[in-house]
């Protein structure tokens, strides 16, 4: 039914949701307040799940982080549904002309062996490792607390697909799907995979959602993506005239770019809360980096051979300081 | 799926699986059952995850550009309809209690499917099913929020919407909703897959969204009518997962199918006294109706729902165990559920109401075996108390059911004069049903069912003890605005007013 409205100005009855005015006072909320604050259930949870049943349905005590409200981990992004997949699907138009780019000029033949060689043997393997993050981020959507922490983290784990696809079509771009399998053996096989493969498996045996959340955003993507995306691609790549790799992982730079400011921002926040927590974050940052950083020196070698230590010991450098702000000291 | 261009010429089952599954490896740090903990307690068989078919192949950059499509046509469409007084254009504001029942009740299990499908999205050990759950998971918290935000401008205007997030956890009949959710997320996963991604989705669904968005069509609500198409082609993938898991689980062992089976008899019953809301809303809630929930059932149900079971047939797979009891319901529970709605809705966050002679007429038409025999009389009875200004408001306490925890006003299989009442015994404590299919469902898992939060007792504990204004606080509830008869009511006021203004030119 449809019928002639005249503008008429009528007066609402109330502004936003009881739930919400609690929270932010009696004025109209955003949408990113409204998808996101309070629609997890809180009370009354009826049955104990039956693959744990020393825990409820949803349960704060899966971490060892404490919050008085999970609410207080803010995406700084905002990132609801439709502001995450409009983003996104900005994201993929570029990377998606980037490809196209590459490929329509032949960009791809032209690049030198030993450059072409290293993209492979660097980039190819890191898309199981992108996997294994999908997965991790996907637990800790799952088992984690709060919609405002969770939700972001659903998001991340399909970027984290995202970029898993983005390195297999480069892998098939410059080498085929020899170069799938050749990087697949390296993963399972190579010593120089081991020790991050490991860290990896050791993430998905991880079942406390923070503990995870710190291991694979921060600790090993904080050192992944700026030695991988940034060192080896933008820089030591493009300097060797093999700049056309750089275009093929805009993506995942831009995108590093954007989530650590939210990963930086949770970790404030739980920091903030509570000395114990601060003391639990120091250790397991501690810990996780330190190891990410040992396992990335093979990985880094393949490119910058001698020059990998270094290259992993100033990045460490820089990951300290960019941890300090959120008021964590290693 | 957007790949362009790979030498060799990939086939797009080839490329998908490349993009997906190939990046999967066998863990050798970790036992595969240490890093998928949850896959054998349910004493389900997987041999191979490999014969996984993918139901749909999406890769992300697909998947991000399609659906963000979506999203700005929808929320093109619900800023318009906020602008516009959009709510005018509604038949009747008697509409908005089906509304109000959906975001109390329906929109928490959207978000309570996207919780479930990220958790089996990451405790399946195969990339195949992983990803396709994570999908599910993805565009469940959508449909959530999209829900939120259609009904957002609603609640600005007219009383019963504003504490959904309160009322779900709270209130008595969301409790019928959300035990349905923590009951298949409390389950493994695979239990978990049947009950939502199959008997949900791809059995019930059509029997909750089609008459749900053809009624909001009918009734001018825009908002709805966007949110129902925007999420058509998420659904329609979510059906084909749901197709998929059965078929696979089922192809992978003979062992399984007793085990599903006994899934299907369970969620079948679980999902249909769910419906039970829906039939009332098509029914009775619907100022002008699309189809009586006598003709959805006989199109969605006994149909498709035949001819579904015709093709589950060859892994012997047999039609859900309540589907008799299911069909002898269908003439009578929309007017035993709206009578009991009515009798406690100073209990309700929306109204209810007596229906009018021409609805009267018009049930009298769809349902000739039951209405004017067995209900009508009831009707004309209330309508006389009402009109003698002493209402009729049942006080007592609904018995609630344990399993499906609706009140207990639903009539023997066989003799609509003789309400259903079933009692079990379970370690010197009683316990009560609606029906011989809640029964069975305690039956079989009574360590899970006594942990039933019924929100009856509630009343009689800290802070309410027994106060029924304490309890309205506790619920959000406000009295006299969002409760109640529509007849007088605030919503009919304002929406009587405001429409007068709009369509007229004092
Ligand atoms: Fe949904
Ligand atoms: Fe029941």
């Amino acid at each position: 039914m449809q019928i002639d409205l005249r503008t008429v100005a009528i007066q609402p009855q109330r502004q936003a949701f009881d739930h919400l005015v609690r929270r932010f006072g009696d004025k109209a909320a955003s949408r990113y307040q409204e998808g996101s604050y309070d629609i997890q259930a809180a009370e009354n949870l009826h049955y104990r799940p039956t693959w744990d049943p020393d825990h409820q349905l949803y349960d704060a005590s899966l971490t060892r982080i404490v919050m008085a409200d999970w609410y207080a981990l803010k995406d700084p992004r905002q990132f609801y549904y439709s502001t995450y997949t409009l983003t996104r699907a900005r994201q993929q138009e570029t990377a998606e002309a980037n490809f196209s780019f590459v490929e329509s000029r032949g960009l791809a033949d032209m690049l030198p062996d030993a450059q072409r060689a290293v993209a492979l043997n660097v980039l190819v393997p890191l898309r199981h490792a992108a996997w294994g993050a999908n997965q991790n981020n996907t637990t800790v959507c799952g088992y984690g607390y709060g919609v405002v922490f969770t939700q972001p983290c659903m998001y991340h784990a399909m970027d984290n697909l995202g970029v898993a696809q983005y390195l297999s079509r480069l892998g098939l771009l410059l080498g085929d799907t020899e170069a799938l399998d050749a990087g697949k053996k390296a993963w399972m096989d190579d010593a120089t995979w081991q020790p991050l493969r490991r860290y990896v498996e050791d993430c998905l045996a991880c079942r406390d959602p923070f503990e995870l959340f710190v291991a694979q955003n921060l600790a090993l993507d904080g050192l992944l993506y700026p030695l991988v995306y940034e060192r080896i691609v933008d820089q030591h790549l493009s300097a060797q005239g093999a700049s056309a790799v750089a275009m093929l992982t805009q993506f995942m730079s831009d995108w590093f770019d954007e989530t650590r400011k939210w990963v930086d921002a949770v970790i404030k926040v739980a920091a903030a809360e509570s000395e114990a927590n601060r003391a639990v974050l120091t250790e397991w940052i501690r810990q996780w980096s330190a190891r990410a950083a040992s396992a990335m020196v093979p990985v880094v070698e393949l490119a910058l051979g001698s020059g990998a230590d270094e290259a992993v010991g100033e990045q460490l450098e820089a990951f300290k300081a960019r941890v300090l702000k959120t008021g964590i000291t290693l | 799926m957007d790949m362009k261009v790979t030498k060799k010429k990939l086939g797009l089952k080839d490329k998908y699986k490349l993009m997906t599954r190939d990046l999967g490896w066998e863990p050798s740090y970790h036992s595969k059952d240490e890093l998928y903990p949850y896959m054998n307690y349910e004493g389900i068989k997987i041999h191979d995850w490999d014969k996984w078919e993918d139901p749909f192949r999406l890769t992300m950059d697909a998947y991000w550009k399609y659906q963000a499509e979506k999203e700005r046509k929808f929320y093109a469409i619900i800023d318009a309809h906020a602008q516009n007084n959009g709510h005018l254009n509604l038949t009747d504001a008697r509409y908005l209690s089906a509304l109000k029942i959906f975001l109390q009740a329906i929109s928490p299990g959207e978000y309570a499917a996207h919780r479930g499908f990220a958790r089996v999205g990451r405790e399946f050990p195969g990339v195949g099913p992983q990803v396709a759950c994570q999908m599910q998971a993805i565009d469940e918290i959508r449909h959530a929020q999209t829900q939120i935000h259609a009904m957002s401008n609603y609640n600005r205007y007219y009383n019963g919407f504003h504490a959904f997030a309160d009322q779900r956890d709270r209130i008595w009949y969301t409790s019928v909703a959300r035990s349905f959710f923590d009951d298949a997320m409390s389950a493994g996963p695979f239990e978990f897959m049947i009950a939502i991604g199959f008997s949900f989705e791809y059995v019930l669904t059509n029997l909750l969204f089609v008459p749900f968005m053809s009624g909001a069509a009918y009734n001018g609500d825009m908002a709805t009518v966007t949110f129902g198409f925007s999420a058509q082609s998420d659904e329609a993938r979510h059906m084909t997962l749901g197709l998929e898991v059965i078929k696979f689980i089922l192809e992978q062992d003979p062992d399984n199918l007793p085990i599903v089976q006994n899934w299907i008899d369970k969620w079948f019953w679980r999902g249909f006294r769910v419906l039970g809301l829906v039939s009332t809303m098509m029914d009775y809630m619907l100022p002008k109706r699309v189809m009586s929930w006598r003709e959805a059932w006989d199109i969605y149900g006994v149909e498709n729902g035949g001819a579904l079971f015709k093709d589950l047939a060859r892994y012997g797979i047999k039609p859900p165990k309540g589907w008799d009891d299911a069909e002898k319901a269908i003439d009578h529970m929309s007017h035993q559920f709206m009578l009991g709605l009515y009798q406690w809705s100073f209990g309700t966050a929306f109204h209810a109401w007596i229906p009018s002679d021409d609805d009267m007429r018009w049930l009298s038409a769809k349902y000739p075996d039951t209405f004017d025999q067995y209900y009508r009389p009831r009707w004309e009875h209330i309508k006389k108390l009402a009109a003698a200004g002493t209402p009729f408001k049942n006080y007592g306490l609904a018995k609630l059911c344990q399993t499906c925890q609706l009140p207990t006003v639903f009539t023997e299989p066989d003799d609509p004069t003789l309400t259903c009442h079933r009692e079990t015994v379970y370690k010197g404590e009683k316990y009560h049903f609606c029906s011989d299919g809640c029964q069975h469902i305690f039956e079989n898992e009574p360590e899970k069912y006594i942990q039933a939060w019924l929100p009856m007792p509630q009343l009689f504990q800290d802070p309410v003890n027994g106060d029924l204004g304490e309890w309205m606080k506790w619920v959000s509830l406000l009295d006299g605005k969002d409760n109640g008869d529509y007849a007088g009511s605030e919503d009919q006021k304002n929406f009587e007013a405001w429409r007068g203004l709009a369509t007229t030119n004092q």
